[in-house]
């Protein structure tokens, strides 16, 4: 390693040796910045498990546009539409065809008190409003009333129901004091930081479980394009047709972007996380800083000497630098997979998608760096007690 | 750049230089510290002149300025009145940049060793060579480990400072300072931290490498001992001179 460092650096690794001389102090360093790190990692980790538990249910819809009522922010807090906008967006040149869904959140009790919260949407059954095969291949059963298809990523539920519902053993349950449901499939979406999981029935089976809904108001009209058709132009057509006083119009992609801006920076939950991101990078900062300045401080003897010997300022700050990016590589690599592990832990516990994308680790590397850059920056002000004439 | 061997000379005054100028130069240097009230003068009016080649020993007591005049020398503070000529380069009003390159072309042995405890032998010696560049470096396995075999290191070339003794150290720190082929070796109280027979034993070692180079060496001590191996005797009182021994 030291000649490695040496042919990098051409010159003897000074900062290298120095950390490796005191080991224990190496390693806590190490085990230092390694927290940091694990902090930054869980914090973006979670962050991006809400980003994309957002973005998976809409990914499943079977639509190029979404309506929702112009009070939306996320697919859980819009009002309802008045049914006549389907029609309204049905007559838009360019438009294939659209539907309502209806949506609302209902408390799956368990056998054993506790309860699963479900997004639960109803869809005409006759449309294809979601684009899983699974959930369309069991859809013309729901045109009979209360059944339902369930998410088999619901949070907390033994997996041992779904397969025996995949194995065609129907599952009953009751869905509040009203009706029981009969679960016939499962689909795949997966809970996020509301709801545990989704469920999915027809829209008359809706009603009736949820009597203070009805047909004429529902919460989206899914919207699909003629072939060929340019999206921006109807999207501008859609927009002019429906009055924007109630109802706003946006792509997908657009609805889902104003979800995940909303949910991350209006709502706790996202600002906390970001906040964490702070704090794990202020953490790593001042340990670093603190074992930096304590190693600029107990070298002052050697690098004043070797100030009278001739080195100039650069070489001192090549040393603290080189010091700071030992700390920063090394104490990266066991932050990553400890992540790593805590990742997949996350996962097994909580459904959430939290999985490390393959930029992540280059992105928190590089801010480790300039983390670890910046501390051995303000600790090299301690440089400036190096003075050779106090060796005499 | 390896810039050892520039020289940036002052134009000389009216006096005629001398073919080869020695190697330290010193014209009316008078030194303060302190500011305002608390000003104290440490040196008056010092002249001297050092030729190439001797061991010049700096006597006198604690605070009679001797440090003063070898930190002022040594390119470590900044003159402040009269002039200093080092190598022929002067001192008075030079830049950092200057001094840095002028401490490059002298050996500096410390009271404490000074050694850097992470460095092997071998390493801390090559600190005196690094300074000087890439070119310095190539052979730089050879001139440690020959330097430190002169100085009876031969079989502790990779031991750490932590575990040799007292004097194998003051050893290294000599070779650290020899390696470069200083001009000028200054050197203080450099056998303190030794007994007495190793303190003259590691003071002979260092004459002996000196003149076989042709090193000026400029050294503060108290020990008798060493005095006898002195081509000049400088005695300092109060910040002047008093007694100057050939």
């Amino acid at each position: 390693m030291t000649a490695l460092l040496s042919r990098l650096f051409g010159r003897l690794p000074i900062g290298w040796l120095q950390l490796i001389h005191n080991r224990a102090r190496f390693a806590a360093a190490l085990a230092g910045v390694a927290f940091a790190n694990i902090l930054i990692f869980m914090q973006l980790g979670f962050l991006g498990g809400l980003i994309e538990s957002i973005r998976l249910p809409y990914a499943q819809m079977n639509a190029d546009i979404l309506i929702q009522a112009s009070d939306a922010n996320t697919l859980a807090d819009g009002s309802p539409l008045p049914r006549q906008r389907l029609y309204q967006a049905l007559a838009v040149p360019g438009v294939a065809g659209a539907t309502a869904v209806y949506y609302k959140r209902l408390d799956w009790k368990q056998p054993d008190g506790t309860v699963r919260n479900l997004d639960v949407f109803g869809i005409d059954p006759s449309a294809v409003a979601f684009k899983s095969d699974e959930i369309n291949r069991t859809r013309p059963q729901l045109q009979l009333l209360d059944r339902a298809i369930l998410d088999r990523r619901t949070r907390n539920v033994p997996k041992e129901l779904f397969a025996a519902i995949d194995a065609g053993e129907p599952y009953e349950f009751e869905a509040n004091s009203l009706r029981r449901l009969t679960v016939i499939g499962t689909f795949e979406i997966g809970g996020g930081f509301s709801a545990d999981g989704h469920l999915i029935v027809s829209d008359q089976t809706f009603f009736r479980i949820f009597k203070d809904s009805v047909p004429g108001a529902p919460n989206y009209i899914f919207v699909t394009l003629k072939p060929g058709a340019d999206r921006q132009s109807v999207l501008a057509a859609l927009r002019g047709a429906l009055p924007a006083s109630d109802t706003a119009v946006r792509t997908i992609a657009e609805a889902v972007a104003k979800d995940q801006a909303f949910q991350t920076t209006q709502k706790p939950v996202g600002i906390v996380f970001g906040f964490g991101v702070v704090i794990g990078v202020l953490v790593g900062i001042i340990i670093v800083y603190q074992v930096l300045s304590t190693d600029v401080a107990d070298h002052i003897r050697e690098y004043a000497t070797f100030k009278a010997i001739g080195y100039n300022q650069s070489f001192f700050l090549g040393v603290v630098f080189e010091e700071a990016l030992i700390l920063a590589i090394f104490g990266f690599i066991p932050g990553m997979i400890a992540a790593l592990g805590i990742y997949a832990a996350v996962v097994n516990v909580t459904g959430l998608p939290v999985y490390m994308p393959l930029e992540r680790p280059f992105y928190v590397l590089i801010g480790t760096i300039f983390m670890c850059t910046l501390s051995g920056a303000i600790a090299t002000r301690r440089l400036a007690r190096a003075n050779p004439a106090d060796l005499f | 750049m390896d810039g050892s061997q520039t020289t940036l000379e002052r134009p000389k005054q009216a006096q005629p230089a001398p073919h080869v100028e020695s190697p330290i130069v010193i014209e009316g240097l008078n030194h303060w510290f302190g500011e305002g009230d608390a000003k104290k003068q440490a040196l008056y009016d010092i002249n001297l002149t050092i030729a190439r080649g001797q061991l010049v020993i700096l006597m006198g007591a604690s605070g009679s300025g001797k440090t003063t005049l070898l930190t002022l020398i040594g390119c470590l503070r900044q003159v402040q009145e009269g002039s200093a000529r080092l190598l022929r380069n002067e001192l008075f009003e030079a830049p950092e940049s200057l001094l840095v390159e002028c401490r490059r072309r002298l050996g500096f042995i410390f009271q404490a060793h000074n050694l850097h405890e992470s460095l092997t032998a071998m390493q801390n010696v090559r600190m005196g060579l690094e300074v000087h560049g890439t070119d310095a470096m190539r052979q730089w396995k050879e001139a440690a480990a020959h330097l430190l075999t002169l100085l009876g290191l031969g079989d502790r070339l990779n031991y750490l400072p932590g575990n040799l003794s007292g004097g194998q150290k003051q050893r290294v720190a000599i070779a650290r300072a020899l390696v470069g082929n200083p001009d000028i070796i200054f050197a203080d109280e450099p056998t303190a931290a030794l007994d007495k027979d190793s303190g003259y034993e590691v003071v002979a070692l260092l004459k002996r490498l000196a003149a076989a180079r042709n090193t000026t060496t400029l050294m503060v001590t108290h020990d008798n001992r060493i005095l006898e191996m002195a081509d000049r005797i400088i005695t300092m009182e109060d910040g002047r001179i008093v007694k100057d021994e050939v």
